[in-house]
């Protein structure tokens, strides 16, 4: 066991950059599911340079080829955390060790990768549950919470969950542009003193009007400044520019009905890309996300109903609710540690009546398409990126457990933190 | 404004009451038909019947006769398993912590139960029907705890489970260090370490062994006929340190680290007593050889790690590996939220650490009973216990299985079909008032 790990690791470390595997992988006699047509049952994958050359039910096995058998499972797409903050945050109640939000409001110019920390203990953590790829974005607080203050944060990052530095971890530096909507909070908790401060509605509401204004504001000087020819370098209009050239997506997390149908409207004055993010309330509106063809990256699946009147399974049975109206539905952690909990969130949602296809390509597939990478990963097919999941069953079952892992076609470690501690302490006499 | 505002409230408030059926529940002699049965200590029977009678256990068997006006359950192609047991739990209560003090024992939980919280029917939703509802952990010593059945719509009262032993909370580490302290115009507390977390601890010990010495030394003067005898003052903080002592209650401690787990054990058995249950104990897989030697039960996380410092080293195989080295473990929620769906938490066992499905199962049934010393009324499905049932649609084990029924006392607090209808009953409910709050809108404006 421990031999086999410690092989694992040396061709981890000897081949960690897709540019430098040159070597042909071949994984044989599995069942497929390639989420591009039906599953090929006894599949065989060819995997060159990191991509996947071939992929079928009678493909040749070269000579001189490393060969993973994969009789009695599966092999699946390797699965992408739409919204993490892996890298970003290691002990969430630790300040020193978390990088999720910076200070001000509007700091459009940041990018996630710029803080990620390749040997962040939760990467490999989040690999070994089948995790193989992630956005990883600004803002939030990099603990339980999904949410975090008001403001445009940064650029989401698209990172493969192996690599030496972040520049051989980087699928994509930037994919979107993160922006919490406000809210109209009358009552919030103030930590410092340990109290609930109360404010006039009219006093909040009067502030969300002018963060609203200030957003608009910031989106016509972002206009403007593409628009010049002889210009200063800005680099918080430079990255803004990106948004309203429709070259980034804006990734706008609301939760409130009123806050998400105030985002469409936003998104639509601007002529902006939306992605909405977290969409507590996204099933009451399901019909404007539908009809304007806004996709919903949901916070977690398990989570509390808003309010004491909603129905107890409501955050369960949201996502195939919103998927049946006909809107996007992708998931994803919103966290580092609970990274690894992604294909339980979904499976959660499956229980509940979404089509587990589509469970599974909202963290796969879909997720792919709406970043702009789906020529590169999502699904197992020619010419893609060999992130792949070898499994013994239905990756969304908790019991289920993931064999291997190829990450750029790399067979990647699945040893982490956990289960060394594990191995140590079990060996205690 | 304001009396629309009440009006609104009134109308949501009710309409709870209505979605969640309070108070319908009976007990009536009941028969669960053709289920599978995972009884947990006396492994599975396919299409089983299980006859309940004033809320007890009577028959589990094949092809039970159905005494005439019984309520029949159909189970079949189902899975019942004994009501979920959650070992650590802060629903249902006005106030957790009492942080003002380092020791906090003249408090309990009992005084501040709240039959109200909409929690309890969200959990019997996830197929939970016995709580332990804890203290905080704002200090070393904290207050008394309630053990609850999930009863949604009786009073306060009838929340208590009656005959479980009394517990208190104890807590060690990071959360009774920093409490009250460096928070703007919040007064500092002492302790500020883990080395006065455990001073505190003895100190107050030290203290309710004179205590006790007092009121033997009253106790045999009397009995010697003494006259004019005058009683020790009774000391509320530290009555209940005595109870401990003499094993009338049990201590559900919070903690984490492997030291600290160890120090408290240490000062356990300078006093003569014993730990009930280590809470969370997320290093206890690092010290379980002395867990077990002590005889501490452990109640821990499924997975949670790395959200404060002394949770880095937590693994999501401790459950397991405890297990296997030979203490009695549970997994509790700590959250209203992960209560709901304990029987995934339990799953993950199964892939980390290798447990049975009868271990994986314990962890949320029989085993947090034995920790709470209920395990003679609940925590397995057999004959003279509680009927007590969570009934899914697939095995529990499973991340697609679905809490369709859960009974409490042979009567049925939860049933997911009645629940559908009174959801589709509040949104008509809803929307009617709303447009009673139409016009009346239209002329502020």
């Amino acid at each position: 066991m421990i031999l086999t790990r410690t092989l694992t690791i040396l061709v981890l470390f000897s081949g960690a950059a897709a540019s430098a595997q040159d070597d042909v992988i071949a994984i044989t006699g599995g069942k497929i599911v390639t989420l591009a047509g039906e599953p090929i049952e006894n599949g065989t994958i060819i995997i060159r340079n990191g991509r996947i050359a071939e992929v079928g039910a009678n493909v040749a096995v070269p000579a001189g080829a490393e060969v993973i058998d994969a009789s009695g499972l599966e092999v699946y797409p390797g699965m992408m955390d739409a919204v993490s903050r892996l890298g970003l945050t290691e002990i969430s109640s630790t300040a020193a060790t978390v990088d999720t939000t910076e200070l001000g409001d509007y700091n459009p110019q940041l990018t996630a990768a710029t803080a990620v920390h390749p040997s962040s203990e939760h990467i490999p953590v989040a690999r070994a549950n089948g995790i193989t790829h992630a956005v990883t974005a600004p803002g939030g607080s990099g603990g339980f919470g999904v949410g975090g203050p008001y403001g445009i944060h940064g650029q989401a990052s698209l990172i493969n969950l192996a690599g030496w530095t972040v520049e051989e971890m980087a699928v994509k530096m930037s994919v979107g542009m993160v922006l919490h909507w406000p809210t109209i909070q009358t009552s919030t908790f103030d930590f410092s003193t340990f109290s609930r401060v109360e404010k006039k509605f009219s006093e909040v509401k009067e502030q969300y009007e002018d963060r609203v204004a200030e957003l608009e504001d910031w989106m016509d000087a972002a206009r403007r400044y593409a628009g010049e020819s002889e210009k200063e370098t800005d680099l918080k209009l430079e990255a803004l520019a990106k948004v309203v050239e429709g070259e980034l997506p804006m990734m706008i997390m609301a939760d409130d009905a009123r806050d998400i149908k105030r985002a469409v409207q936003f998104a639509e004055e601007q002529g902006i890309k939306m992605i909405l993010l977290s969409g507590r309330d996204a099933w009451k509106e399901k019909a404007l996300l539908a009809e304007k063809n806004i996709p919903v990256i949901l916070g977690p699946t398990l989570r509390l109903p808003r309010t004491e009147d909603e129905a107890y399974d409501k955050p369960l049975t949201a996502a195939s609710e919103l998927q049946a109206a006909g809107v996007r539905v992708i998931f994803a952690s919103f966290s580092s540690a609970n990274s690894r909990l992604l294909p339980y969130e979904v499976g959660n949602a499956v229980a509940r009546g979404l089509p587990w296809e589509e469970g599974l390509k909202g963290i796969t597939l879909y997720p792919a398409e709406l970043f702009g990478v789906s020529d590169e990963l999502g699904s197992i097919e020619e010419g893609k990126r060999a992130n792949l999941i070898i499994t013994d069953g239905d990756p969304l079952e908790i019991r289920t457990e993931i064999k291997h892992l190829l990450i750029d076609g790399v067979p990647t470690s699945l040893d982490n933190r956990h289960l060394e501690l594990y191995e140590k302490y079990r060996a205690r006499q | 404004m304001n009396v629309k505002r009440f009006v609104w409230t009134a109308g949501l408030v009710a309409s709870v009451r209505v979605i969640a059926g309070g108070g319908a529940a009976v007990a009536q002699t009941m028969v669960i038909r053709g289920g599978t049965i995972l009884t947990v200590t006396n492994g599975t029977m396919v299409n089983g019947d299980i006859l309940v009678e004033d809320g007890k256990i009577v028959e589990i068997g094949t092809n039970l006769s159905v005494p005439e006006g019984a309520l029949v359950i159909d189970a079949r192609g189902q899975f019942v398993m004994p009501g979920i047991i959650d070992a650590h739990s802060h629903i249902a209560a006005e106030s957790i912590n009492e942080g003002s003090v380092a020791v906090s024992s003249m408090t309990g939980i009992e005084d501040v139960l709240d039959p109200t919280d909409i929690n309890i029917y969200r959990e019997l939703a996830g197929g939970v029907t016995t709580s332990n509802i804890l203290h905080g952990s704002a200090n070393p010593i904290g207050g008394k705890n309630a053990v609850i059945k999930h009863r949604w719509g009786s009073d306060a009262e009838g929340l208590l489970f009656k005959g479980a032993l009394p517990g208190i909370k104890f807590a060690l580490g990071e959360n009774p260090k920093r409490s009250r302290g460096g928070r703007r115009g919040v007064p500092r507390r002492y302790p500020a370490t883990r080395m006065g977390v455990i001073d505190v601890i003895r100190e107050a010990f030290t203290k309710a062994r004179a205590y006790r010495k007092e009121w033997q030394d009253y106790e045999a003067q009397k009995a010697h006929g003494q006259a004019d005898l005058v009683p020790p003052r009774r000391d509320f903080e530290l009555e209940p340190l005595v109870e401990i002592m003499e094993g009338k209650r049990l201590v559900h401690a919070h903690c984490y680290r492997a030291d600290e787990i160890l120090q408290l054990l240490r000062v356990a058995e300078e006093f003569d007593f014993r730990i009930a249950t280590l809470q969370h104990v997320l290093e206890g897989y690092k010290v379980a050889k002395e867990i077990a030697e002590h005889g501490a039960g452990a109640s821990t996380f499924s997975d949670w790690w790395a959200y404060k410092m002394e949770a880095y080293d937590a693994i999501p195989y401790n459950a397991a590996l405890m297990t296997e080295k030979g203490v009695l473990v549970s997994l509790n929620s700590d959250s209203a939220e992960e209560a709901r769906h304990l029987n995934q938490e339990a799953a993950k066992t199964l892939k980390w650490g290798g447990l049975s499905e009868e271990q994986a199962l314990a962890l949320i049934t029989i085993n947090p009973a034995k920790q709470l010393r209920i395990d003679d009324r609940v925590g397995s499905i057999e004959v003279g216990k509680d009927a007590d049932f969570a009934i899914f649609d697939t095995h529990p084990l499973s991340v697609y299985a679905v809490p369709q029924k859960t009974i409490v006392d042979g009567k049925v607090y939860f049933d997911r079909e009645e629940d559908a209808e009174r959801q589709k009953a509040l949104v008509e409910e809803r929307a009617e008032l709303l447009e009673k709050l139409k016009p009346a809108t239209e002329e502020k404006q």
